[in-house]
């Protein structure tokens, strides 16, 4: 195997790309009890229209999502209690971009690598199953749209963009999900889940050369066909929609605002524009700068402010979200300190600090073996290694962020969602 | 490996050290321990948010956040928890660890200096808290109680809580009420955080790669301006053995699509200090802890009754809390299978898959403490709550030697005290 140290950071990284096309990598901690598997394949949410040999197929939306559900069942049963009644805790989870099963356990931990090996790329559908699965994925689509936050986000989306997939609920919609029969998963499932377009991620007190060899006795030899992707024409640069209002059982307003950037190419440019973005986020609105202070202080914003940078292929963002009385004020806030940074620049004692700062914080969020691996895994699929991140900092410029700042927060890139409280009475 | 150290630094303050060089980050966290109080809670939950805007040193929220970026990022976060009958107020901290700074620097120190400071040193205005942060924070901390409608799993579970223990401390929220938030001033907050501070019980923890000594020694000096108490309060915890003759019930009407049903049991008496605790803790992961549990195997997965149901244990108090999102028209079939997986548990029917399955799960969860900082720290400050010192390890061993018949045993204590239920309308 391949071993990578990142002295700066204190970690090292074991990979193999094995015959079939998997990639391995491997962080052993062996102070550690436990010990963290991730695998995951480049199919996610967002991933609705492909082409495989030579065909194109468009799936319902929800596809992904609903196929995560049903991998756990195997001919046996379920793998879900397999690992739990091993003293693991599996899980798994949908993004926009990808899927990912993982589990955790102190104890026979690669007896349970066999069983997540085997139940991620061995499909079991019935149609009594899949059509169970249904009333459950149902009920979950009501939960997340009772959720006024997720709603909001969701609209942040359909105000920014006007076709890119990045629009569309990962778990679907009831309507969507009531398309998806066994054979939709059985296409979805040759399309994507093959070794080659997979990774696996593992962290813990673990022996690398003994990862591969239980990934190699339990995954197919050979490489298959992978499918390519389509997202449809490149969006504009403009936000779609600029503003977008709903109303809902919330006890304040509550926001998400968002600029429409420029989709990452990949590899270290990819990795690059992250971290350019969130240093120009952090001296845009970011905890330590002026307009935080000034707006926290005026009540505009409170403690539940957030803010990030999201970048994928065809697609990348700034948002910050919040409760606020006066969403389009935080909107024009904003924009007058884009304009300022624009005119005047960003302070160079701000910069260092906050250089500083948010380079702790990337080092300190390492103590998560999930953080690590799933970062790992989407680092890996976008063409660089997740931890290259501790070489880069050094190298990032003050300019870099201002230029971000100047030609993405601007009114045409902007989009704002506000989800208001019902007023009684009222009639819609 | 690491080692816990728990020691009394003045009277009533005490700072216990895991000393250990797994982890990328040192964690810090201060805590005053008081006892819950509907009269208090509010106004106790806003002192570490007051607190947190400023101190005489870094005036407002500007110059600390530079204080934390200088520190590498670290993060400081005020805290407000509920243990039992013991509310915990303070903040919680995460520095990167002295061995990652980039150009060698001591970060332990500062940061340690900087979380009592904003202890012990206030930014104040004609002697009290100042009236902008104090009148901002109340305002946050009335939106966050608010907001707490806004999340109906946890709502349905806290308002089960409340109903049943309306006439127990337990029944008060950790962050207090409306009214009671609403009615501080600087002046009374001021009163508030002195009382406190003289009279609160004081727990210090670090967990990262520093000595102990060390650690001791920088926190002592970083506290000697803490006011010398030899008799701070240990808040207790008041358990009843029975439920009443009837279960409450509670029903609520929202604009929602998803029902919520809660279920409150007591625990007859049985908490964290009997032998039994293990069992009890057992009992409840086979009847609804887990993904191998009577509720989620046989209500949820096989008759498809609900989107989720689960139970958990107040370990001091003696309460089992089920929660469960249902269909508004599935009330009573949810509502009697609950209970029918209950029974079967009572009358022993645990299958060896189910019994040994939820014993490795607990353990696996005993033995992942040692492996996160923050759950480490949540671990000790529960203990510390309730006077225990037994490590996650002794708990897990405890763990291996519970039988069936005793989870059983101990299920049959258990008594249906209250019923929540939040339906839509029209429902």
């Amino acid at each position: 195997m391949e071993r990578r140290e990142f002295a700066m950071v204190g970690e090292t990284m074991y990979h193999e790309k094995m015959e079939n096309g998997l990639n391995v990598f491997v962080f052993p901690k062996p102070d550690f009890q436990k010990g963290y598997a991730f695998f995951a394949t480049n199919y996610g949410g967002m991933d609705m229209r492909f082409c495989l040999d030579g065909e194109w197929h468009n799936t319902p939306a929800g596809v992904a999502h609903y196929l995560e559900h049903k991998m756990f069942d195997t001919q046996e049963g379920n793998a879900l209690q397999d690992l739990a009644a091993n003293g693991a805790s599996p899980n798994a989870f949908t993004s926009n971009t990808i899927t990912g099963y993982y589990f955790d356990s102190a104890e026979k931990f690669e007896d349970n690598l066999r069983i997540l090996l085997s139940f991620v790329s061995v499909p079991w559908f019935t149609k009594e199953s899949v059509d169970k699965e249904r009333g459950i994925i149902g009920q979950e689509i009501g939960m997340i749209e009772d959720n006024p936050d997720w709603k909001c986000f969701m609209n942040l989306m359909a105000a920014l963009y006007k076709h890119h997939p990045i629009r569309v609920s990962v778990a679907g919609s009831v309507e969507s999900i009531a398309q998806i029969t066994p054979e939709t998963l059985y296409a979805c499932h040759k399309a994507f889940y093959d070794p080659a377009n997979m990774t696996l991620c593992v962290a813990g007190p673990v022996d690398p050369e003994r990862i591969c060899e239980v990934a190699r006795e339990i995954l197919p030899r050979q490489a298959g066909p992978i499918a390519a992707k389509d997202y449809g024409e490149k969006e504009e640069p403009r936000a779609a929609q600029s503003l977008i209002e709903e109303r809902m059982e919330v006890s304040a307003p509550i926001f998400h605002l968002g600029w429409k950037g420029e989709a990452p190419v990949g590899g270290e440019a990819r990795l690059r524009q992250e971290l350019v973005g969130e240093l120009a986020l952090e001296v845009l609105l970011g905890n330590s700068s002026p307009l935080y202070a000034k707006m926290y202080r005026e009540g505009l914003i409170n403690q539940g402010f957030g803010y990030g940078y999201e970048g994928d292929a065809g697609y990348a963002f700034f948002a910050a979200s919040g409760e606020s009385q006066d969403p389009e004020a935080v909107r024009e806030a904003v924009a007058g300190e884009a304009a300022r940074i624009g005119r005047e620049g960003v302070d160079k004692s701000l910069w260092e600090r906050v250089k500083k700062g948010a380079y702790g914080n990337r080092v300190r969020g390492l103590n998560s073996f999930e953080h690590l691996c799933v970062g790992q895994a989407q680092a890996f699929f976008s063409g660089y290694d997740f931890l290259d991140f501790a070489g880069l900092y050094d190298s990032i410029t003050k300019k870099e962020a201002e230029e971000l700042i100047a030609s993405w927060v601007t009114p045409e890139r902007a989009a704002l969602s506000v989800v208001r409280a019902k007023e009684e009475g009222r009639r819609d | 490996m690491s080692q816990v150290t728990h020691r009394e630094l003045f009277p009533g303050v005490w700072l216990r050290t895991v000393h250990t060089n797994k982890f990328k980050s040192s964690y810090l966290s201060l805590t005053l321990l008081t006892p819950l109080s509907r009269e208090t809670a509010g106004a106790n939950a806003l002192i570490p948010e007051v607190l947190r805007q400023g101190t005489s040193v870094h005036p407002d929220m500007e110059a600390l956040s530079a204080a934390l970026d200088e520190l590498y990022g670290g993060a400081i976060e005020p805290m407000v928890r509920k243990r039992g009958e013991t509310q915990c107020v303070g903040f919680a901290a995460s520095f990167l660890d002295d061995a990652y700074a980039l150009k060698g620097e001591n970060i332990l120190e500062p940061a340690a200096g900087l979380l009592c400071e904003l202890l012990l040193k206030p930014y104040t205005e004609k002697g009290v808290f100042s009236s902008e942060y104090t009148a901002r924070e109340k305002a946050n901390l009335i939106d966050r109680i608010r907001a707490q409608i806004n999340d109906k799993r946890i709502y349905a579970t806290r308002r089960l809580a409340q109903e049943m223990c309306k006439y127990e401390a337990f029944g008060a929220d950790k962050l207090g009420d409306e009214e009671s938030v609403a009615a501080v001033t600087p002046e009374s907050l001021w009163e508030r955080y002195q009382e406190l501070l003289r009279t609160a019980r004081v727990e210090v923890y670090y967990s990262g790669s520093a000595e102990p000594d060390q650690v001791a020694e920088v926190l002592a000096r970083a506290l000697d301006r803490l006011p010398v108490n030899e008799d701070r309060i240990d808040p207790g915890c008041d358990v009843r053995m029975t439920a009443g003759p009837e279960p409450i019930v509670t029903e609520e009407v929202m604009d929602v699509s998803q029902g919520k049903l809660a279920l409150g049991f007591r625990t007859g008496g049985l908490t964290c200090w009997e032998e039994e605790y293990p069992a009890l803790y057992m009992c409840v992961a086979v009847f609804g802890g887990t993904t191998l549990s009577k509720l989620f195997m046989n209500v949820r997965e096989k008759l498809s009754l609900c989107y989720y149901a689960s139970a958990t244990l107040e370990k001091m108090k003696g309460l089992v809390l089920v929660s469960s999102g249902i269909e508004f028209d599935k009330y009573q079939t949810a509502r009697d299978e609950i209970l029918d997986q209950l029974e079967a548990v009572k009358r022993g029917e645990i299958e060896d898959w189910e019994l040994e399955g939820s014993r490795r799960i607990l353990i696996g969860a005993c033995m992942a403490i040692l492996d996160d900082q923050g759950r480490q720290e949540e671990f000790w400050l529960g203990q510390t709550a309730a006077g225990l010192e037994e490590e996650p390890k002794e708990l897990a061993a405890r763990l291996e030697r519970v039988t069936r018949k005793q989870v059983a045993a101990v299920a049959q204590r258990l008594e249906l005290d209250a019923i929540y239920f939040l339906k839509g309308k029209g429902a």
